[in-house]
């Protein structure tokens, strides 16, 4: 039965997880240089367009649709059609179905979204369009439809309360190929390239902190005490993460930043997506701060391994999502989700968490390699040098950020 | 008549003008610019990597005076711009051929 509560807070809910994707455009706007700021903006803000019109015509019903062998979703709500305004989509839920689907349709939107960090200040913006579109289609609804939908990582037990394996792991694992793919920016590791708008980032980070609010107490898809225990333990880990991450950078480099703090801030909210509605305040906390201790080590990786993660979608998304993902299988307490995790005499949950994320990455990695070179060799991936070096945003879009 | 260029510390163009105001100097021409000496630039961070900046802000003031004066006038900037530290800046003082001024067509120093 639809609660009139419920819904209200899911249609508000919904709205901030959609800011969260604007949010992102200027997190990430403001960590390039200022030639790309319009270019990196527009592609986390284009999902909005390009993945509505996917979930619209088949994106819904592959991921909710009614479960096939474990895999993918029917296509019974092709083009939304049946998607009820008046009645649940089940019998558990209380708010309509056209609601449950334009939440998650939001959840779609900021995934590939997020990938977009990695390959920052070099992409053809026609290859971005192209592999998004596949991304979505062949790693995002079926690793969805896994999940949540009724397909087999969720059928095991795995928890992901509101999307560290579906939305971080997944689209840090596709960061991580298509940067080694589209290879490293011109000037990388040879001069500096250096964020043009720091208080830009920190405005997106803020309004990601806040949307994430929406994404995760709105995953418990009513108005209850699971949602009001989400929001808390979401707003700790954020608030430990960053500051455990400028404790580190001051121990480490003698200076805490701004960049650093906001950094961790979006770590600790990725980590603890997974746990948000499965682990006690005391658990975030930890949660948090591991978070922006490990997260702030791990931005190292890329200089060891010679990748440019432009923006570090590994480190922050990867690192965190996988951390957040095993501490859910460490921290759950039955008493807030109904599971136990290792911590409270359940080891068998940090297994289950472990299994589900190697087998998501695994299918990442691959699907995402595939579907980079099938760009390749069609639209291509990578703008010329001489545009790459007059900045995307002239060079793909014929505008400018700054006219001073 | 001389010019004098001075390179400085931005934030020693206040202590500078008044200086030059006091010992009677009528004007002059200041420029924002960058670059470096023997202090070399500063240390950026960003996400942990560090970056050297090798051109750091500096502000160039131009004027130009009699050649009686140019001597009052650069210790006048030496005593008001100076820090003791490392990347204080530096006087170029270069001879003058003429000046002109438009408004009215005089020229030599009752043009300056």
């Amino acid at each position: 039965m639809i609660n009139s509560g419920d819904t209200a807070f899911m249609l508000i809910s919904a709205a901030l997880v959609m800011f969260m994707t604007p949010g992102l455009a200027l997190f990430y706007g403001g960590l390039v240089r200022s030639k790309n700021v319009l270019s990196t903006i527009l592609q986390s803000f284009i999902c909005l367009g390009l993945v509505s019109i996917i979930w619209l015509v088949y994106g819904y019903t592959l991921a909710f649709g009614p479960d096939v062998s474990g895999f993918i979703g029917k296509l019974d709500y092709l083009f939304l059609k049946g998607v009820s305004m008046t009645a649940p989509m089940v019998d558990t839920q209380t708010i309509p179905h056209i609601l449950f689907c334009a939440f998650q349709l939001m959840f779609a939107i900021i995934t590939p979204a997020l990938i977009t960090g990695a390959f920052a200040e070099r992409i053809k913006f026609s290859g971005y369009l192209l592999f998004t579109g596949l991304w979505v289609t062949f790693v995002y609804l079926p690793v969805c439809h896994w999940v949540w939908g009724g397909g087999w990582i969720g059928a095991m037990g795995a928890l992901d309360f509101a999307g560290g394996t579906v939305i971080h792991i997944n689209s840090a694992c596709a960061a991580l190929v298509s940067a080694i793919v589209i290879g490293k920016r011109k000037g990388w590791g040879t001069e500096p390239i250096i964020p043009h708008n720091i208080g830009m980032s920190v405005l997106g980070a803020g309004i990601l902190w806040v949307g994430w609010f929406g994404f995760n107490a709105g995953s418990a898809l009513a108005a209850n005490g699971a949602a009001s225990m989400a929001l808390m333990t979401t707003h700790l880990a954020a608030g430990c993460a960053a500051f455990s991450w400028i404790v580190i950078e001051w121990l480490k480099h003698g200076k805490p930043t701004t960049l650093g703090a906001a950094s961790g801030a979006v770590a600790g909210l990725v980590a603890i997506t997974p746990g948000a509605g499965f682990v006690d305040p005391m658990g975030a906390a930890i949660i948090g701060i591991v978070a922006g201790v490990i997260c702030c080590l791990a931005i190292g990786l890329k200089t060891k391994f010679g990748y440019d993660d432009a923006l570090d979608v590994v480190a922050v998304h990867g690192v965190g999502g996988f951390w957040g993902s095993l501490a859910t299988g460490i921290f759950a307490v039955e008493a807030v989700g109904g599971k136990n995790g290792l911590l409270y005499g359940n080891p068998e949950q940090l297994w289950i968490q472990f299994i589900s994320n190697v087998a998501v990455i695994a299918f990442s990695l691959i699907v995402s390699w595939i579907l980079l070179k099938i760009v390749s060799v069609t639209t291509g991936l990578r703008v010329s040098e001489e545009d790459e070096v007059q900045g995307l945003d002239l060079s793909q879009h014929s505008e400018v950020g700054y006219i001073i | 008549m001389k010019k004098i260029e001075a390179i400085i510390k931005p934030f020693k163009l206040d202590d500078v003008k008044e200086a030059l105001n006091k010992i009677g100097v009528q004007g002059m021409t200041i420029t924002e610019v960058k670059g470096y000496g023997r202090q070399k630039g500063h240390k950026e961070i960003y996400r942990g990597a560090e970056y050297v900046v090798d051109f750091i802000p500096k502000v160039k003031i131009e004027l130009v005076v009699d050649d009686e004066q140019s001597e009052k006038v650069a210790d006048a900037i030496i005593n008001a711009a100076r820090t003791g530290q490392i990347g204080d800046g530096k006087i170029f003082i270069l001879n003058v051929e003429e000046a002109v001024r438009i408004r009215t067509g005089e020229k030599g120093t009752s043009a300056v």
